[in-house]
């Protein structure tokens, strides 16, 4: 038995000259379901050197964390696992769970997505650093654990390390407990780092942070990392290779520049291309993936990607192409049957997908230019009270901070900004067409602060939402024509012409009227994002307010439903207010876009001006977070890595509020500091946008705008 | 957490208060205290019953809110609680029972919580495995039983055991065997036997719920992202579900135990009733069915005391065990 | 007692989990009732409720007593052919009494369950959905309810009841069973509030009752089912406490209370007349339990994740 192993292993070094820190071996992990096994990998094969940085990207239900997961040996014991995975040579499958936890945390360690319900709840931070150290080294006193603990988090990037390891989960802010894990992860000096999506729920400005001390970390530790992600662009900035996954297998491999550059499965391809782009977004159309990923328990034989792929030919339904080599790279590798056709030329990459027909003109609709939304000095604030017994008020959040923009017919704005800056509130606000704390409100031409109860109900037909999570948004126990024709019940129209009615709308956002009697769980994503809209449009409002209406589907089905969105707006004249924090996606839709921070705009105007030729320096800091999916251009580009967290809207900060975070305020001389601290900038026109900056005109002190 | 705790000690001492005030409201409006002597032989003039009523401040004829008032200012000024029909005060009374009910119920309560929570993350963390399914089982059927049919099949099994064996092994009628001669060290073993199968019957009801809300609690916990952070830190499966599991699942176990006391003193009564003890079960029965409105108040505030003290043990544990409710 | 409401409730609309994928999307009560049927607890449950209701509705046909006869030949006498679970001290056959204790404990259990199950549905989903001052009226007096034990209210209250029918038990009993699911649902209510679907009939303009009748409580119905069923245990088991100690059921009426109570001095001697009843009641209290619990890991999607 020794001698086999001591055999293969020898074997192996010989064929491979140098030896693979990681190298998984058609790996398969199938789980048991009550009706029938589900294979979510079905051979997978990469391996990782000492030091690499290698990206592994799928979309949701891929496989790509469960083969992480494989890794470490963290699955359920149900989850029967096949092929080999080689951690230093040696084998790390069938080991016992006592003979793995001395490798997890150690040789191998693992920073997972969701750091609030990753860390316990019930522990310091300080010590759940610590904790790793000890169980590792038996010979550290709980002193010196404790003094490395504070040691990792200063590493980490966390501000007052003494102070905070003190503090439990609950009281860092996402960002810090991401910081925190990482901190974990390397306490030990681990020669491998997984990181499982380690920013999907950050923002951008702190999804850049913790990408630079994910890096920081792999420079100081040596160690090599796999980054597991859904986003392209994430691994374009920073891994060295990268393995696409779809349906359980890899599907395409090969270093970053070559894939981003010539990719060679289909996939790939179109991944790229549904993807709103900073660089390239707002002036070409999305190419919509149409389609979704097969169910995993019964797969077809063949291609699993046949079904969705327009370059299918009858080969790819009867046998699976397995993973070739393209060109002399071994490297890079494809699992495409046409491959040879793609990587020659021959089937060229841009006329795979057919590039959707913008919306003829005979079929807009006219609209004139008039204002049907205005919005002036909004305010919200909550009080913010305190004391067990007794409750006092001891802060005000502002929320919501004078808030002023306008929606001209026919054209959408983009109201943008971190979470938590105060635009899901201000949209709440809109909606309940009440009388608002401050400010005005006007749709219409009518103030929403004098409507009767009577007038409110009948304007409510003129403005509808559309929410961000589509599963969320629609009742889980109604039909879906019960669901769409909900808003006609309010206004007293008729049974039978409500079906009809939702018929209607059913077709128009592209969906059968025939399955109006199913329920939404029925539906894939995007198709009840679809009902989601056509709920919004039944009423046939003039102004719809979209609430990050793309952002819990998957990147190749959100394409489909903005190009939807933009299809609908042109037929209908219809006006958008579209809410997002992804720029990407704004950059393409919006006409105006409105940049929100802390409960005020901090600059506005044009789409073009915003995203080319920005002024203030928080809008500029935002755009140069988001990572493009080309890996020549996130090289070349300087990143304004903004300090610390969105600071609490209870925080009273003197005069502008974004000067704790600016980094252009940092470059001011004293007067020009002194300024920012004492005034309250005014939104001022400084070039073709209005701009809440007392210095916007030397914004190019910092960092150039992205080219 | 001084704060936390302050505000729910306050919230459980107003509840307290008016549960006690509105038991007394309603026992004033159901019993009838006249009713007790009606029936003598020579039948009492009317008159006379409401002099004897009157001195317990228990009569019909005053207005509730009038009597109300008078039982609160006699508390509050006088610190007493009235007396009863036997004409003895309440507050003897209970002094004299409320040994014999809190030995009872602190102990029960103590080994029905340790045993629950051991058996209910022992079921969880074995969830479908043959102990598993044994524990539910079990529990399942304890809680199926009404109280006073465990204390009966106790005593049944009891009786048997003392048959066979031919010996008293096990004495299980009231708290102590009268006229027992001998030194301290007699009577306290006495007692310890007495005790024993009251102990049981309500270690098994507090068991069996205890058993089935932990095991609940810690499935939750189980598939907790934090236990496989522990674990990928390098923790075993089990080390980790020790040191962060049930450390966590401990937390939703407080407050199931502070809301289960209200039917833990109500088995606890039941239970004393059935080995005919003479606690505070017995009082408060023997108040109702003799009409006595002072005597049943008095049992319901010692009820009430308890249930503040536990909630309040109860939220102390909380906030220990619980970082997110410190303020 | 608030802190209840920081207690996890599992999310029952929260839909499939990712796993279990087939050709078919499966709706929720396909998959609830698939799974339902392959919990060994489930069958347990149900089939000793269906044998106990085919029995006390049938049970009485085969035999040859009355629950009201009296056999002067054999008072007392253990169980035997004739008197399949033995006579009482004056002749009543034990068996007849059972099963009209039992129809009669069936029947209040039946009622008591489903009735405090609504009780508490409406009362939940008004606190949790409209909030604010009748949210905290609506907790103070389930908090205030829930400090007592219900029990001593029951035998105070009984005091009045003696005199009605045993109808009235059943509003005592249901009108004290509801407090804790009505703080689940509450619970459960709140979270529905911030559910995107409830604010968009919110921003539709629907009204609050419609709303409520329309979303909230087909959402928390699954919980109200669960509570229903095993409520029955519980007002079952309530009923016999009272009967037992003489503040239930009255004579001429029969439970399996007044069985009990009735038996227990013989307990010991003469156990047929304890042990029968006794042991009925526990089955079908054991039995009701079984199929609430097996309901309740069926609705609830993250039930036997164990992810070891």
């Amino acid at each position: 038995m020794t001698n086999t192993l001591i055999n293969s292993a020898a074997a192996h070094r010989e064929r491979t000259p140098a030896q693979h820190l990681l190298e998984v071996r058609d790996l398969t992990v199938t789980f048991p379901q009550p009706s029938g096994a589900v294979t979510a990998v079905r051979g997978v094969n990469y391996h990782v050197d000492k030091g690499e940085f290698l990206g592994i990207v799928g979309e949701s239900g891929s496989g790509k964390s469960v083969s992480s997961l494989a890794v470490m040996g963290l699955l359920p014991s149900s989850a029967k696992v096949g092929g080999d995975i080689l951690f230093e040579g040696k084998s790390l499958l069938n080991r016992s769970d006592k003979d793995m936890s001395k490798l997890r945390g150690d040789g191998i360690s693992i920073i997972f997505q969701d750091p609030l319900s990753a860390l316990t709840p019930v522990y310091t931070i300080g010590a759940q650093i610590a904790e790793a150290l000890l169980l590792h080294d038996s010979k550290l006193s709980q002193l010196a654990a404790n003094t490395r603990a504070v040691e990792l988090l200063k590493v980490v990037g966390i501000p007052n390390p003494e102070r905070r390891a003190q503090a439990f989960p609950h009281e860092f802010s996402g960002g810090m407990r991401q910081r925190a894990m990482i901190a974990i992860a390397i306490a030990n000096n681990p020669r491998l780092i997984i990181a499982d999506e380690p920013t999907t729920a950050l923002d951008v400005t702190i999804q850049a942070q913790i990408l630079e001390v994910l890096q920081k970390a792999k420079e100081l530790t040596g160690a090599a990392v796999v980054l597991i992600t859904h986003d392209l662009g994430v691994v374009a900035g920073n891994a060295d290779r990268l393995a696409v996954m779809y349906a359980g297998r890899i599907v395409e491999t090969g270093t970053v520049d070559e894939v981003f550059r010539a990719p060679s499965m289909p996939y790939t391809i179109g991944l790229l291309r549904s993807m709103p782009n900073l660089a390239t977004a707002g002036h070409t159309r999305l190419v919509p993936l149409e389609g979704r990923p097969p169910l995993l328990s019964n797969l077809a034989p063949g291609c699993p990607f046949a079904d969705r792929c327009p370059a299918v030919i009858d080969a790819c339904r009867t046998t699976e192409p397995p993973l070739m080599q393209i060109g002399d790279d071994p490297l890079n590798a494809s699992a495409c049957i046409r491959v040879a056709e793609i990587a020659s030329g021959e089937l060229k990459r841009g006329e795979i997908y057919p590039v959707p027909e913008p919306v003829a003109p005979a079929e807009r609709a006219d609209v004139e230019p008039e204002n049907v939304m205005a919005v002036t000095t909004l305010k919200r604030h909550f009080p913010l009270t305190k004391g067990a017994i007794f409750k006092h008020t001891v802060g005000i959040v502002r929320a919501v901070d004078g808030v002023s923009f306008e929606i001209k017919a026919g054209q959408t704005l983009g109201l943008v900004g971190e979470s938590g800056c105060g635009k899901s509130t201000t949209i709440m606000e809109i909606l309940e067409l009440a009388k608002p704390q401050a400010g005005q409100v006007i749709i219409n031409g009518r103030d929403v602060a004098t409507l009767s109860a009577k007038e409110r109900r009948a304007l409510r037909q003129d403005i509808q939402v559309v929410f961000q999570d589509p599963m969320a948004s629609l009742d889980p126990r109604l039909p879906v024509q019960d669901i769409v024709g909900e808003p006609l019940t309010v206004h007293g129209v008729s049974a039978k012409d409500r079906l009809k009615k939702v018929a209607d709308v059913l077709e128009l956002v592209g969906l059968d009227p025939s399955m109006a009697s199913r329920y939404p769980h029925e539906f894939s994503g995007g198709q009840r994002q679809r009902i989601g809209i056509a709920r919004a449009l039944v009423t046939d409002p003039k102004i719809v307010v979209l609430d990050e209406p793309v952002s819990a589907l998957d990147v190749s089905i959100q394409a489909g439903v903005i190009n939807l969105l933009q299809d609908l707006q042109e037929k209908l004249g219809l006006s958008y207010l579209f809410v997002a924090h992804d720029l990407a996606v704004v950059r393409q839709i919006a006409d105006n876009v409105a940049v929100m921070y802390l409960g005020r705009i901090v600059e506005s105007g044009s789409a073009e001006q915003i995203f080319e030729n920005p002024q203030h320096p928080y809008t500029r800091a935002l755009l140069s977070a988001v990572p493009v999916p080309d890996p020549a251009i996130e090289r070349s580009r300087t990143r304004i890595i903004l300090d610390g967290d969105l600071p609490s809207p209870t925080e009273n900060i003197s005069g502008c509020n974004f000067r704790t975070r600016c980094p252009l305020y940092r470059l001011m001389d004293e007067a020009g500091q002194k300024r920012c601290a004492t005034d309250d900038p005014e939104p001022r026109l400084v070039g073709s946008t209005l701009v809440a900056c007392h210095h916007a005109e030397n914004t190019d002190l910092m960092a150039p705008a992205l080219t | 957490m001084i704060g936390f705790i302050a505000k729910r000690f306050i919230n459980y001492a107003i509840l307290s208060a008016i549960a006690t005030l509105s038991a007394y409201v309603l026992a004033s409006i159901i019993l009838n205290p006249a009713s007790r002597y009606l029936g003598r032989n020579p039948a009492p003039s009317t008159e006379t019953i409401n002099s004897i009523l009157d001195g317990f401040g228990t009569n019909p004829n005053t207005p509730v809110i009038e009597r109300l008032w008078a039982w609160i200012v006699n508390l509050v000024a006088h610190g007493s609680l009235g007396n009863t029909i036997h004409n003895t005060s309440v507050i003897s009374e209970m002094t004299a029972r409320a040994g014999t009910s809190l030995r009872l119920l602190i102990l029960g309560t103590i080994i029905a919580a340790v045993i629950g929570v051991v058996l209910g993350v022992w079921g969880a963390v074995r969830q479908y495995k043959t102990s598993d399914q044994v524990i539910s089982y079990a529990s399942f059927t304890v809680l199926a039983m009404p109280s006073f049919v465990i204390g009966i099949l106790l005593m049944i099994t009891a009786t048997t055991l003392n048959n066979v064996l031919g010996i008293q092994l096990i004495n299980f009628t009231g708290e102590y065997t009268a006229g027992l001669e001998g030194g301290w060290w007699v009577h306290f073993w006495d007692r310890a036997a007495h005790l024993l199968l009251p102990t049981i019957s309500l270690t098994l009801m507090g068991a069996a719920g205890y058993s089935r809300y932990q095991r609940s609690a810690m499935l939750d916990v189980l598939s907790a992202d934090y236990i496989r952070t522990a674990r990928s830190k390098g923790r075993t499966r089990g080390s980790a579900l020790l040191r962060h599991g049930v450390r966590v699942a401990l937390i939703p176990m407080s407050t199931y135990f502070a809301y289960s006391f209200a039917t833990v003193l109500a088995g606890a009564a039941v239970t004393e009733l059935v080995f005919s003890w003479h606690g505070m079960g017995e009082m408060l029965m023997q108040a109702i069915q003799q009409s006595d409105i002072n005597a049943f108040t008095g049992a319901i505030l010692f009820n009430a005391i308890l249930i503040l003290i536990a909630g309040t043990l109860a939220d102390i544990v909380y906030a220990a065990l619980d970082p997110r409710v410190r303020v | 007692m608030s802190m209840l409401d920081e207690a996890s409730v599992a999310d029952v609309t929260a839909g499939t989990p990712e796993v279990i994928k087939s050709k078919k999307p499966v709706s929720r009560f396909r998959l609830i009732s698939s799974r339902l049927r392959s919990t060994p607890r489930f069958w347990v449950g149900f089939i000793g409720l269906a044998v106990i209701s085919l029995w006390a509705i049938f049970g009485l046909a085969p035999n040859a007593w009355n629950y009201t006869d009296l056999d002067v030949r054999n008072m007392g006498a253990s169980p035997s052919g004739l008197h399949w679970f033995g006579t009482s001290d004056i002749g009543e056959d034990i068996y007849a009494q059972t099963i009209v204790g039992l129809r009669k404990s069936l029947i209040i259990g039946l009622i008591v369950g489903p009735l405090a199950a609504i009780i508490a549905g409406i009362i939940g989903a008004v606190a949790g959905y409209i909030g604010g001052w009748w949210d905290r009226a609506i907790v103070w007096v389930i908090d205030l309810l829930l400090v007592l034990p219900s029990l001593f209210i029951f035998i105070l209250l009984s005091q009045v009841l003696k005199s009605k029918s045993w109808v009235a038990l059943i509003f005592l009993l249901s009108g004290f069973g509801w407090m804790i699911m009505a703080r689940v649902i509450r619970a459960q209510t709140k979270s529905l509030r911030e559910r995107d679907f409830i604010k968009a009939a919110r921003f539709m303009g629907v009204d609050t009752w419609t709303i409520i009748r329309r979303h909230v409580l087909p959402n928390v119905s699954s919980l109200l089912i669960i509570d229903a069923t095993l409520g029955i245990g519980g007002a079952i088991l309530s009923e016999t406490t009272l009967s037992f100690f003489g503040f239930g059921i009255q004579a001429p009426d029969v439970s399996l209370g007044t069985l009990l109570s009735a038996g227990q001095g013989a307990a010991a001697t003469r156990p047929w007349l304890f042990i029968f009843p006794a042991a009925i009641l526990v089955f079908t209290v054991l039995s009701a339990s079984l199929v609430g619990d097996a309901l309740r890991d069926a609705v609830d999607p993250t039930s036997g994740v164990n992810r070891d």
